[in-house]
């Protein structure tokens, strides 16, 4: 059997290095509520600097969307910014066409995209395939969807992530390899009743 | 008894009742023959937002988001679904949210499609393996108490429940047609 080999580095890709382009992203949050899905996301969004408001989804893989989904639904006057992986969206397709139903202003998708299980041992996931899962976000109804291959491009889309104008999927081809794991908190409840708190406290001082 | 006379049921109409006064603000659902009653009620509600899943999976995760959020919700599906969402339920075990399943049982009353039995058979095993205080509603006028009790459980004691309507009571499937 022949195997197919990555073509990602003859597609011109200079690729995203992923520690600095998340802490772009979230340099300046403001009130945004951050999602970090399982694996590398977590470190990533950790590294970038502990928050109250960020919610590290260690397990459940396939769910960072959905919880997004569901902060943007229930927090409408807040940005919710997802962080996930190639791997973890593809085990959750149908979360495009779930979100497309209401299309929350306030929602952004990213998705840190190295076409590998870098958690794992770096197996090539379906991206790496060929999958484009901008493409299928906005086959699904987000229009708002697109692939980014460029360092430059991450200085543009961060101020998008705070606009509340649109659901948004960005897709960030990032360079592959492990990143020096930085680990957050992963006791679920303290997470979780952390997150609550302080979204209540803001409430209270509103 | 045909699909249409399974519009609206008055233990649905119950379920609703019970929605409100407990402060249900979302509702999603793979849906079900023995939910669709309930499902039109919450999706005529203005104050009740609905979300149509492509997999109960999705559900979890979106209980999980709106409950950080600060609001609560119901998911809603058929006794299969529960087998699609056993490593989800880990996410509100780990972070002690509160889920709480209605689930409409399939394969244990007059079952005509024999690859319902399986699942149907498993439901409530795997929910109370995974965790969930798990109910079950079998006639139609304690249908509103026992959802009201689950739904004030999860809620007051940050739990996961579940209730299995029986199949029985949502009635045979007509066949015949």
């Amino acid at each position: 059997m022949t195997k197919i080999r990555s073509d990602r580095e003859f597609r011109g890709f200079k690729m995203i290095e992923r520690r600095p382009a998340v802490a772009e992203l979230l340099k300046d949050r403001g009130n945004a509520l951050v999602v970090a899905g399982l694996g590398s996301p977590v470190y990533d969004v950790f590294a970038a600097g502990d928050h109250d408001l960020n919610f590290y989804d260690w397990g459940a893989m396939g769910s960072a969307a959905m919880v997004g989904l569901g902060l943007a639904l229930s927090r409408p006057e807040r940005p919710v910014i997802v962080f996930t992986g190639d791997g973890e969206m593809l085990m959750g397709l149908g979360a495009f066409s779930t979100i497309a139903q209401h299309r929350p202003a306030n929602l952004s998708i990213l998705v840190l995209d190295n076409e590998q299980y870098a958690e794992t041992g770096m197996q090539r996931t379906a991206t790496g395939f060929g999958t484009d899962l901008a493409a299928v976000a906005r086959a699904c109804g987000i229009q708002n969807a697109s692939v980014l291959t460029r360092p430059e491009e991450i200085a543009a889309l961060q101020p998008m992530l705070r606009a509340k104008a649109g659901t948004l999927v960005g897709v960030l081809k990032i360079k592959p390899g492990d990143q020096p794991r930085t680990v957050p908190e992963r006791e679920g409840t303290l997470i979780a009743s952390r997150f609550m708190r302080s979204l209540a406290a803001d409430q209270a001082r509103a | 008894m045909s699909d249409q006379d399974q519009a609206i049921r008055p233990w649905q109409r119950d379920i609703y009742s019970v929605f409100k006064a407990a402060n249900i603000q979302h509702v999603s659902y793979v849906p079900d023959g023995g939910h669709r009653g309930l499902i039109d009620l919450c999706a005529d509600d203005p104050e009740i937002g609905t979300t149509v899943l492509t997999t109960e999976e999705e559900g979890v995760g979106l209980a999980a988001g709106l409950f950080l959020g600060g609001q609560r919700s119901v998911l809603l599906m058929q006794s299969s679904g529960v087998g699609n969402c056993l490593n989800l339920f880990t996410l509100a075990e780990n972070c002690r949210l509160p889920l709480v399943l209605l689930v409409t049982m399939r394969g244990e009353f007059a079952e005509f499609v024999p690859w319902q039995i399986p699942m149907g058979k498993r439901a409530g095993a795997a929910l109370e393996l995974m965790g969930f205080d798990v109910f079950r509603a079998e006639d139609a006028k304690s249908v509103g108490d026992i959802c009201s009790g689950a739904i004030d459980q999860a809620f007051y004691s940050s739990r996961s429940t579940a209730v299995l309507l029986s199949q029985r009571l949502i009635g045979r499937k007509n066949w015949s047609k």
